[in-house]
């Protein structure tokens, strides 16, 4: 069965022909000078209406990743895309999430956590590829889909699984749940419910990095902002809005879409004119990308890329990850509607097996010590679901807190005193 | 002039009033068409003829945190129409903190649609004005988002009608966040535009969001109109680590006033007590503040003594204020610009009969908007809302 890093079926074709981007002319790209790499592969089932143009590389063109991979590879010195370490940093982050998620949904169904809990299981190579590279500085937004966003952002597992369990102890006490993990320290700016919210508050995260720059004059400011959204999302006024706005003002962002082919129950084939979210992009003069997300080192080069040009201030990048979900969309959905073909399909691409394979077969590890990685995040789960077991719950105390940055938003109550110096404010009984 | 102030069913002198800056209520009201009056079509017009005007309207703000600004004998002051205090309160705080922004459409270059922002993009530059696309939910996020890692945005929604293009946003991000992140993030946005009934703008055009933005947790909303308190509240807003929405309103853009020339806030969170009173608590805000003070003045000629305050602040309700001239009037009457239903008045009602039913005399009356589209023809705006003539109407009945 192939796998991750067998060459597409399009590679077949000459090298300095593919070029699926161009097939529209390409809007006057700011990035004549840097090609981009990116994937070749069309949608599966998609009927390829499309021929591809034959034309060598225009701006903002697109190239096969697999093929670099095989230049690279074809030099006398072999050079692969990864050092050890950050294969090992790779590996740990996917199987961290993959064994989170999974834990997850042990959880769930002992009842530990509630309400709507959305599972990332088979997207892990996105973000691992992508935010791995990003410095703390960094900003990510993120979606109902949001734990492992943040575990590879750097937030704890004992306050994310803490959270989950609406403790105290989470990273917002308790507050959001599944669907909000937030983090100040580490940037993670959502977490957010409604799909297509967060990506204008992604764009206002990349406009104060620009606005730093320029008008505070700080000059090293370079930080860059990922937003991530699904195939539904890019349907969703919020998503065109905000490629407008970033293209226009060159904001330092990257939008990651992460097509896992299905909104729910609808498929993206049924929901979507033209399927082809990438090509979306150059729609809005931002360079749009069609990789692999199933492939971590494919996404991670992608990744790069796209950061690198944001960080320049060259602006935004439309990056379209075409991935899979294995589980339902959520822990309440019983997947009914899916094909087990395709299933089986995008199981035997199993990102977390696909870079185990690569490690083994390039020497940069072993079975045992990938092993003892499995165990230690065994092992630091154990750790957090304890943790977040014995971790108390909210008082209601904590029920006033937090809705104001400054409480005397509630206001001045009858006897001429703010509501929030109420002694009974803190205790959370005031009448406000 | 004596006859003035036997009033029907009085219950003390008028010479008992409070004894704050309103020394002279006599005076204010004897010769009773010597200063400017709402006109018909709704516009203001308090120019230095209605000294007397003018002094009570400037000396209106009773509260602790404005007293400084009640001598302003002490200092000129200059005079401004309320577009331009709002700019000088905007261009103020732009200039005290870098950070604070502004972005909506046309603002920029345009200098906004109602002159708010004009010269700001000249002098702070295009990213400092951000002029947008027409993408409310968009840029409303955006502005959000900003917020969120250490700018200070101001919104500007160009009718506030188009904010309910930007509900998401502000119910979801704007109003949440902050609890649902824990507190770790604040959002000391400030969104802002011109709402209400303006001269036949149409019904779209002419809506009053106060109402539905009402039960958004974590917002506060305030209306502003008088230059003064404009200037005061725009200034408070964006130093306020809250996210608060301003109502400003179509019509009141060209009122004119002497305003100090000191640096100065009004407190988000007070009521503006604009001519106290004995027989009856007047509760209005915005724009109809002009019908009822046109209104108190033929209840005065009438011989009844009105207290009428500006509530100012939409969310929350500052009851203190409010609740001591409840205490002392034992009648309430709330003139407002929403509609009847979901308004406004619909929940201060609720508010006052919860915290001060045992010292009510009568039941609450509540003049709102009828529940009607605006109409774009005049005859028929005019009655959609409260007139001066139905505020003395509703006074009268509940004096009796």
């Amino acid at each position: 069965m192939a796998t991750a890093f067998s060459a597409p079926k399009l590679a077949a074709q000459p090298f300095n022909t593919i070029s699926p981007t161009s097939q529209h002319k390409p809007l006057i790209s700011p990035t004549a000078a840097s090609p981009f790499l990116g994937s070749t592969r069309k949608l599966l089932r998609l009927s390829s209406s499309s021929q591809l143009n034959l034309r060598r590389r225009s701006s903002g063109s697109v190239f096969a990743v697999s093929d670099i991979v095989k230049e690279k590879k074809s030099t006398s010195i072999p050079s692969l895309l990864i050092t050890k370490e950050e294969g090992l940093e790779l590996y740990e982050d996917m199987v961290l999430g993959r064994a989170f998620e999974d834990m997850c949904a042990q959880m769930y169904y002992r009842g530990k956590m509630f309400g709507f809990v959305h599972l990332y299981n088979g997207q892990e190579a996105i973000s691992t590829g992508f935010i791995k590279l990003l410095k703390q500085q960094d900003s990510v937004v993120s979606t109902y889909r949001d734990h492992v966003h943040a575990l590879s952002k750097g937030v704890p597992a004992r306050a994310v699984m803490s959270e989950l369990f609406g403790k105290t102890t989470g990273c917002c006490r308790g507050q959001g749940g599944s669907m909000h993990m937030f983090s100040s320290e580490h940037n993670l700016i959502g977490g957010f419910a409604f799909i297509g919210e967060g990506i204008p508050v992604a764009t206002g995260a990349a406009f104060s990095s620009k606005y730093r720059r320029e008008v505070l004059k700080e000059a090293d400011c370079d930080h860059v902002t990922l937003a991530f959204f699904g195939d539904g999302t890019c349907n969703n006024g919020q998503f065109f809005e905000c490629l407008n706005m970033a293209a226009l003002w060159k904001l330092p962002i990257v939008f990651v879409v992460e097509n896992n082919l299905w909104a729910i129950g609808m498929s993206h084939l049924r929901a979507t004119s033209d399927p082809q979210i990438y090509k979306k992009g150059p729609a809005f003069g931002m360079p749009g990308v069609h990789v692999d997300g199933m492939d971590v080192l494919k996404v991670r080069e992608v990744a790069k890329e796209a950061i690198a040009r944001a960080r320049r201030g060259e602006g935004p990048t439309l990056v379209e990850c075409e991935t899979y979900r294995f589980r339902g969309h959520s822990l309440a959905d019983p997947d009914e509607l899916r094909d087990p073909t395709e299933k089986a399909h995008y199981a035997a691409r199993d990102p977390i097996t696909a870079l185990k394979k690569y490690l083994i077969e390039n020497n940069l590890s072993g079975e045992a010590e990938l092993k003892a990685i499995d165990k230690k995040i065994d092992e630091l789960l154990e750790d957090a679901v304890e943790f977040a077991d014995e971790s108390p719950l909210p008082p209601r105390s904590q029920l006033l807190e937090n809705v104001f940055a400054d409480p005397k938003g509630f206001g001045i109550g009858p006897d001429g005193r703010y509501r929030c110096e109420d002694p009974k404010f803190t205790e959370g009984t005031a009448h406000v | 002039m004596a006859a003035i102030f036997q009033g029907v069913g009085a219950a003390a002198p008028l010479s008992s009033s409070p004894s704050n800056s309103f020394d002279s209520n006599k005076s204010v009201f004897s010769p009773p068409r010597s200063f400017s009056v709402v006109r018909s079509d709704g516009i203001v017009n308090l120019n230095p003829k209605g000294r007397s005007a003018q002094r009570l309207i400037s000396n209106a703000v009773a509260t602790k945190a404005d007293s400084p600004a009640a001598s302003s004998s002490s200092k000129p002051g200059h005079e401004l129409l309320l577009f331009e205090a709002l700019q000088e309160g905007l261009e103020e705080e732009m200039e005290r903190d870098p950070r604070v922004c502004v972005m909506g459409e046309d603002v920029g270059h345009y200098g906004g649609s109602y002159k708010v922002t004009k010269g700001l993009a000249k002098r702070f530059g295009d990213l400092r004005v951000l002029d947008t696309p027409i993408a409310e939910n968009s840029f409303t996020g955006m502005g959000i988002g900003a917020a969120m890692t250490g700018l200070r945005p101001v919104i500007e929604g160009m009718n506030m009608g188009f904010l309910l293009l930007a509900f998401n946003q502000i119910s979801n991000n704007c109003g949440m966040l902050h609890y649902t992140s824990g507190g770790q993030f604040t959002i000391p946005v400030v969104i802002r535009g011109p709402g209400g009934v303006g001269r036949q703008l149409g019904a779209e055009h002419s809506q009053r969001l106060e109402s539905y933005f009402q039960s958004i947790p974590g917002i506060q909303m305030v209306a502003c109109s008088t230059p003064y308190n404009a200037k005061g509240l725009m200034k408070a807003a964006i130093r306020s680590e809250n996210p608060v929405i301003l109502f400003e309103h179509v019509l009141l853009y060209n009122l004119k006033e002497r305003i100090p020339d000191e640096d100065y806030i009004c407190n988000l969170e007070e009521a503006e007590m604009v001519r106290p009173g004995e027989h009856v608590t007047i509760l209005t805000y915005s724009r109809m503040r002009y019908h009822v003070m046109q209104a108190a003045k033929t209840l005065v000629n009438k011989g009844y003594d009105p207290e009428v305050i500006d509530i100012r602040s939409l969310k929350p309700f500052d009851l203190h204020t409010i609740g001591n001239s409840v205490k002392k009037t034992h009648r309430v009457l709330i003139v407002e610009e929403c509609m009847r239903t979901g308004g406004i008045g619909a929940s201060l009602t609720a508010a006052i009969t919860e915290n001060f039913n045992d010292y009510l005399d009568a039941p609450i009356m509540c003049l709102s908007s009828q529940d009607v589209p605006t109409p774009y023809a005049g005859t028929l705006e005019e009655v959609t809302v409260v007139q001066p003539a139905q505020i003395v109407t509703a006074v009268e009945q509940l004096c009796q």
